[in-house]
C-alpha cells in the first residue's frame, strides 16, 4: 500500500501541521513516511502545501506531479491541483470560499464543510483535524490509537491538553464528509 | 533499535551531531538550512552533553572558528547554503592544507548567485573538484534521505578524522527541508580531553615539558617542503579513493539502460524506475553516495552492461563528467537536468530517457 497525498490551502490553515498529524501517526503505525512542503517563495504568495506520503515500503521520490487525494483548501489549490489527481483518485474540498467546484468526472469528490462547523463550535484551530477525519474516513491509512499518538508527538506538551478536542475533531469529520461525485 | 522520529533533514544534522559527540557548532543562518542551527539553539546541547553552539557573526568567521577548533583536535561541524558555502572555501582549502578534520554542511540552493532558496545540486564541481585554491580533495557524501542526513552525520565525522581531512555533506534545500521517519542511532560520549590528546598526536592541546611545540600550518615557503605536503595530500586522496567508496545500485540485474544520479535526484529516479519498468523499459539506477571518492570503478563495470546511461542532476550537468570519464565514450551517456531551484518530476525523467537514450 502506498497513499500520495497533498494538502494545500492557505498559509495558516493549519495544512503543514495536518500533514505532519497525519505523518507522525503513519511512523507510530511502523509505516514508511515523506512529509515534503513547499516553501519559500511559493508559502509567500499566501498558500502552502505539502505532500505526505504514507506507504508499506521504501519511498521512492517524495516530490511528485500526480496524487492519489487531493485536499483542497482554497481557490488556487483547486486551480492547481485537480488536475494532478490520478484517474481514480480521490478529491477532498472545502466549499468555503470556492468560486468554482471541481470538475472532474473520473475521479471520486467529496466535499467537507469543515470551516462552517469549526466557526460554528467556535474552534477555529482544530479545522484541519475535521478536514483530517474526513480523509480517514475514506482512507483509513491510520488507525485511531496511532492518530493518538502521532499527536502526541507533534504537538508541543503544552498542547498535550488539547489532544482530546483534536481527536473529537476528527470524529466530527468522519460524519460530516459528503459524496458529491462518485465514479461507479 | 534507536529512537523512532519524524523529522526535517536540517533537524536530522543538527541531532546526529549531538548524538556523535560533535564537541562544536559554529554557524550562520542561511535558508534552507536554518533548522540545523535553530534546532541546536532549542536543544541547547550544552546542557545535554556540553557541546558548543555559536552563531557566528558571519560564514567566513564560522569557518575559521572551525579551522581554530578543528586544529585543537574537537570534532566541530558547520552548515551553510551555497552562497554560504562560497565565503567558506578559503578556511576549507586551509583546513585541507593543514589537515584538519572538520565537518561542512551544504544544504544546498540554486545558483549562481544569490540565486533562489530552493533546492538544486549545481555546487557538485565546488564540493568535488575543490571550490578553494590548491590541489586538495574533500571526502564529500550524498545523502538522498532524512535517514542518511542523520547517519552521514557519523560517518563524516569517523572519515574526517581517519584521514585528517574536512568531510562535506552535499544535500539540497528538500532534503533539508522534508520530513521522514528516521532512527536516531545511540548517542556517543563526547571525548575526554585524555582521550582527544591519546587519539590525536597532531592536535594543539597546550604543550607540556615532555615535547615539542605542535605547529599546524598549510604554509611552508620552501617549494620542496611544499611538494612534499602534496604528495602526501595526493598519497591519502588515493588511499580514500581505494578504501572508502559508497555506491547503491536498484534494479541492475537486468538493465538494459541506467539512471545515474545523487541525493534526491536519485530518489525520484527511483520512481521514474518504476514508471518505466511499467511501461517494459528495463532501467537500472545507480546512486553515488560518496562523490569523492567517485565510484569509478564500479560505475566502470556497470557500464560494460548496459546500452546507456542517462545522468539526472539538478544542475546543467556536473557529475555526468565524473561518469563519462569513469565509463569512456563506448555507450551513450546524456545528461537531464533541471536548474535554478526547479525539481525534475519522475515523468520527466522517464521521457527524457526514451527521447534522449532510447530513441536518440
Amino acid at each position: 500500500m502506498t497513499e500520495e497525498i497533498i494538502i494545500a490551502g492557505f498559509g495558516g490553515q493549519g495544512v503543514l501541521s495536518m500533514g505532519k498529524i497525519l505523518a507522525y501517526s503513519g511512523v507510530m503505525q511502523n509505516k514508511e513516511v515523506s512529509w515534503m512542503p513547499s516553501y519559500g517563495p511559493e508559502m509567500r504568495g499566501g498558500t502552502a502545501n505539502v505532500t505526505v506520503i504514507v506507504s508499506d515500503e521504501r519511498i521512492s521520490s517524495p516530490i511528485l506531479n500526480s496524487f492519489d487525494t487531493a485536499i483542497i483548501l482554497n481557490q488556487q489549490s483547486l486551480d492547481k491541483f485537480e488536475k494532478a489527481v490520478k484517474p481514480g483518485g480521490l478529491l477532498i474540498y472545502d466549499p468555503n470560499g470556492l468560486t468554482r467546484l471541481p470538475e472532474r468526472k473520473d475521479i471520486n469528490i467529496y466535499s467537507i464543510a469543515a470551516a462552517d462547523e469549526a466557526s460554528k463550535l467556535g474552534l477555529s484551530k482544530i479545522f484541519n483535524m475535521i478536514v483530517l477525519g474526513g480523509f480517514l474516513k475514506l482512507k483509513p491509512l491510520v488507525q485511531p490509537e496511532y492518530i493518538h499518538k502521532g499527536l502526541e508527538k507533534s504537538l508541543p506538551a503544552r498542547h498535550h491538553k488539547l489532544i482530546p478536542e483534536n481527536e473529537k475533531a476528527i470524529d466530527i469529520g468522519k460524519s460530516l464528509i459528503k459524496a458529491v461525485h462518485l465514479i461507479n | 533499535m534507536g529512537e523512532l522520529r519524524l523529522m526535517k533533514g536540517n533537524e536530522a544534522v543538527a541531532e546526529a551531531a549531538i548524538r556523535a559527540g560533535c564537541d562544536g557548532y559554529f554557524g550562520y543562518p542561511i535558508t534552507p538550512q536554518s533548522e540545523v542551527m535553530e534546532y541546536l539553539m532549542a536543544e541547547k546541547p550544552h546542557e545535554r552533553t556540553g557541546m558548543v553552539v555559536l552563531q557566528a557573526e558571519s560564514e567566513t568567521a564560522s569557518i575559521n572558528m572551525l579551522y581554530g577548533a578543528a586544529g585543537t583536535g574537537k570534532m566541530v561541524m558547520t552548515s551553510s547554503s551555497s552562497p554560504g558555502i562560497s565565503l567558506m572555501q578559503e578556511g576549507i582549502s586551509y583546513m585541507a592544507g593543514a589537515e584538519l578534520p572538520a565537518v561542512i554542511v551544504n544544504v544546498v540552493r540554486g545558483g549562481p548567485g544569490l540565486g533562489t532558496i530552493q533546492p538544486s545540486q549545481a555546487d557538485y564541481f565546488q564540493a568535488v573538484k575543490g571550490g578553494g585554491h590548491g590541489d586538495y580533495k574533500m571526502i564529500v557524501l550524498a545523502p538522498a534521505s532524512v535517514q542518511e542526513m542523520c547517519d552521514h552525520v557519523k560517518l563524516a565525522f569517523e572519515l574526517a578524522f581517519k584521514y585528517r581531512t574536512p568531510a562535506m555533506i552535499l544535500s539540497d534545500g528538500a532534503i533539508g527541508q522534508m520530513m521522514e521517519k528516521v532512527v536516531l542511532f545511540d548517542p556517543i560520549p563526547r571525548r575526554t580531553e585524555a582521550e582527544l590528546i591519546s587519539q590525536n598526536p597532531w592536535a594543539a592541546t597546550g604543550k607540556p615539558k615532555t615535547r615539542e611545540h605542535i605547529i599546524i600550518t598549510s604554509l611552508d615557503l620552501d617549494p620542496a617542503g611544499q611538494e612534499r605536503v602534496n604528495l602526501k595530500l595526493q598519497a591519502k586522496y588515493r588511499k580514500i579513493q581505494e578504501n572508502e567508496v559508497l555506491y547503491e545500485t536498484l534494479g541492475v540485474d537486468d538493465a538494459e539502460y541506467l539512471f545515474v544520479a545523487f541525493g534526491l535526484s536519485a530518489r525520484i529516479c527511483q520512481k521514474s524506475m518504476d514508471l518505466a519498468r511499467a511501461k517494459g523499459i528495463k532501467v537500472g539506477l545507480f546512486r553515488p553516495i560518496t562523490l569523492f571518492p567517485f565510484p569509478e570503478k564500479q560505475m566502470n563495470a556497470i557500464g560494460k552492461k548496459v546500452k546507456g546511461m542517462l545522468v539526472v542532476e539538478m544542475n546543467a550537468g556536473q557529475m555526468i563528467e565524473d561518469v563519462k570519464l569513469s565509463v569512456g565514450c563506448s555507450i551513450k551517456i546524456e545528461h537531464f537536468g533541471r536548474f535554478g531551484g526547479i525539481i525534475p518530476t519522475p515523468d520527466e525523467v522517464v521521457k527524457a530517457l526514451e527521447t534522449q537514450i532510447i530513441g536518440g
